[in-house]
C-alpha cells in the first residue's frame, strides 16, 4: 500500500496573527522607539513563537536590531531613546517598572556578531553566569560545562583544553563558546544579532546547524544581513523596511510566495 | 557521486529534506507502477470497478507532483543548491512531470478497460498486455536506478525504448490488418490503439527519467545525442 502520508510531512506555517498565547514567546504590541527625535521603530505588532527560529531581515537600518534589543531592553543602556507599546513575555509586560532587568535578560540571553569571550579559561567563560548566580558546588559547574558546550557543539573539541584561554580558539569556535555560555544559564530565550556575519563560510554553517538544534530547547530569535541565511535557518521570517514590519510569516511562505510587493523586491535584490 | 553524499551536508536539515524528496519521488513512482499493473489487468479483466478505482487514485498521483514540485521550490529558494545538489532537484522536479504523465497514460489505460469490448474481441488485448508489461519492467528498472542512482542501469533502460518502439509498430500492424478484415471492428480497435499509443508514450518518459538520472550521476545532459556520443558519455564521467 502507498503512504501517503509521505506527502504530509511538510509542516504547514503557523497562523503567526492569530498564534495561541500559550504558544507565544514574546508579545509585541504597537512598539514605537525614538532615538532622540528620530523614530526607529513604528507601530510594530507581531507574536514570536515559542520552540522556533524566527528572523528578521531588511536593509541596514531597517529597525531589525532595535526591535531584537528591545526584546531584553538593551536599548536601556541608550540615554536617548524612548519607549511606548508593550512586548510581553509569558504574559508580563518587560517594560513594567516593575521588572528587574538584570533577571530579564537572564531569561532572554543575547550572542553579538563578534565572539566576544572574557580573557579567561573556557571552562570559566561558561561558567561565569552560574558564578554570578553564585553557583559554587564544582560538579554542578562541571556539569553546565559540558552540557552547554555539547549543546553548542563545542564539547569534542574543546574538552581536553578546557582550562586553555578562550583567546586560543577559532572565530567560529569562538562564537559557539560564546553561545554555551549563554545557554548554560539556561535562559527561554536566544537573541542573535548577526552571529555569523565574522565567521568563514564552513564555521558558519556549523553555527547554523546548532541554531537549528537550539530550537529544541530554547526560542530563538536571529537578526541577520545575509537574507539566504535566514532562508535556511528560519521557521518563521519577519521582512522590516524604515522600522515598519512590511511582512511577516512562516519562512517558507515568505520565500517562495510573499504577499508584499516590498518584500519580494527585497528578497530577490531589487532594492535594499 | 554516490547516493552517500548526498547526506554529507553540514546542515542536517538540508540532509533531510534532500532525503525526504527522494523518498517521496520513489513513493509517488511505486504508485505510478501500481496504477500501471492495475490498468493492464482491468483492460485484461474487463474490470470496470479496478478501472474506476485507477481514476480516482489518479488524483493521488496529482497530488504527488504538486507536493513534490513545491518542495523542490522551496529547496531552491531556501538553501541555494549548487553543483551535485542542484542537478539531483532538476531532475526531481522534470521527472515527477514525466512520472504524472505516466500516471496519465495509466488513466487512459483504464477508460479503455471501461469501453464495452466484445468478448470476441479479446485476442486484440493480449498484444496489447504484453506491451502493458515490457512498460512495467521499465518503469521499474527506472525507479530502481533512480533510487540507486546508477548511471549505467539507467543507461541500459534508455536502450530498452527502442523494444517498446518496435513491439508498438507490429502491434499496430497487427491492428491495421484486424480492421481491413473486418470494418465493423474499427470502433473496438481504435480504443486499443490509443491505449497502446499511450504505453508507447510511457516508454518514452521512462527514458527521459533514465536521461535524468545520468543527468545527474554524469553531470552530462544527454538529450537528443545520438548513441555514439552517448556512450562516449558513459565511458568517461565523474561519477
Amino acid at each position: 500500500m502507498i503512504n501517503l502520508d509521505l506527502l504530509k510531512n511538510v509542516q504547514p506555517g503557523l497562523d503567526l496573527a492569530n498564534l495561541p498565547i500559550e504558544q507565544r514567546a514574546f508579545t509585541i504590541n504597537n512598539l514605537n522607539l525614538y532615538y532622540g527625535d528620530k523614530q526607529a521603530l513604528t507601530n510594530v505588532s507581531m507574536a514570536i513563537p515559542k520552540g522556533q527560529v524566527t528572523a528578521f531581515i531588511g536593509p541596514s537600518g531597517c529597525g531589525k536590531s532595535t526591535l531584537l534589543r528591545c526584546l531584553n531592553r538593551m536599548n536601556d543602556l541608550v540615554d536617548t531613546c524612548r519607549i511606548d507599546g508593550e512586548i510581553l513575555l509569558d504574559q508580563h509586560n518587560i517594560y513594567d517598572k516593575s521588572v528587574d532587568v538584570a533577571t530579564l535578560r537572564r531569561h532572554v540571553g543575547m550572542v553579538f556578531q563578534r565572539p566576544n569571550p572574557f580573557p579567561k579559561s573556557i571552562y570559566e567563560n561558561v561558567v561565569y553566569g552560574l558564578r554570578l548566580q553564585g553557583v559554587k558546588k564544582r560538579s554542578v559547574l562541571d556539569q553546565a560545562v559540558e552540557e552547554s558546550l555539547q549543546g553548542a557543539a563545542l564539547w569534542k573539541e574543546v574538552k581536553d583544553r578546557l582550562h586553555d584561554n578562550a583567546f586560543g580558539l577559532s572565530g567560529g569556535q569562538q562564537q559557539r563558546l560564546v553561545i554555551a555560555r549563554a545557554i548554560a544559564i539556561k535562559p527561554k530565550v536566544l537573541l542573535l544579532d548577526e552571529p555569523t556575519s565574522a565567521l568563514d563560510p564552513i564555521s558558519t554553517l556549523v553555527v547554523e546547524e546548532l541554531i537549528c538544534e537550539l530550537k529544541q530547547k530554547f526560542t530563538v530569535v536571529i537578526v541577520t544581513h545575509n537574507m539566504q541565511q535566514a532562508a535556511r535557518v528560519s521557521d518563521n521570517t519577519a521582512f522590516m523596511y524604515m522600522g515598519e514590519l512590511i511582512e511577516y510569516s512562516d519562512t517558507n511562505t515568505l520565500f517562495t510566495t510573499p504577499a508584499k510587493k516590498q518584500t519580494e523586491d527585497y528578497i530577490t535584490g531589487r532594492y535594499g | 557521486m554516490n547516493k552517500q553524499n548526498l547526506k554529507r551536508h553540514i546542515s542536517g536539515q538540508f540532509n533531510s529534506e534532500l532525503e525526504n524528496i527522494r523518498h517521496q519521488v520513489l513513493a509517488m513512482g511505486g504508485l505510478i507502477e501500481q496504477q500501471l499493473s492495475d490498468a493492464i489487468s482491468a483492460i485484461h479483466h474487463l474490470d470496470s470497478n479496478l478501472a474506476h478505482q485507477i481514476i480516482k487514485n489518479d488524483q493521488k498521483v496529482n497530488a504527488f507532483e504538486v507536493a513534490i514540485d513545491q518542495q523542490c521550490m522551496r529547496i531552491i529558494a531556501k538553501r541555494q543548491p549548487t553543483a551535485g545538489d542542484l542537478r539531483l532537484i532538476f531532475a526531481i522536479s522534470k521527472t515527477v512531470t514525466d512520472l504524472e504523465r505516466i500516471g496519465d497514460s495509466a488513466k487512459k489505460l483504464a477508460n479503455v478497460a471501461l469501453e464495452k469490448i466484445d468478448q470476441s474481441k479479446k485476442p486484440l488485448l493480449v498484444s496489447l498486455e504484453n506491451l502493458g508489461r515490457q512498460c512495467i519492467e521499465m518503469l521499474h528498472q527506472v525507479l530502481d536506478s533512480f533510487a540507486r542512482m546508477d548511471a549505467e542501469r539507467a543507461y541500459l533502460v534508455h536502450g530498452q525504448d527502442a523494444k517498446i518502439d518496435q513491439q508498438y509498430e507490429k502491434l499496430v500492424r497487427e491492428l491495421m490488418t484486424y480492421m481491413m478484415e473486418d470494418p465493423r471492428s474499427i470502433p473496438a480497435i481504435m480504443e486499443v490503439m490509443w491505449a497502446a499509443r499511450a504505453l508507447e508514450r510511457v516508454g518514452d518518459r521512462v527514458q527521459n527519467i533514465a536521461e535524468y538520472v545520468i543527468y545527474f550521476v554524469k553531470g552530462q545532459d544527454i538529450r537528443h545525442l545520438d548513441e555514439q556520443q552517448l556512450s562516449e558519455i558513459m565511458a568517461s564521467g565523474i561519477s
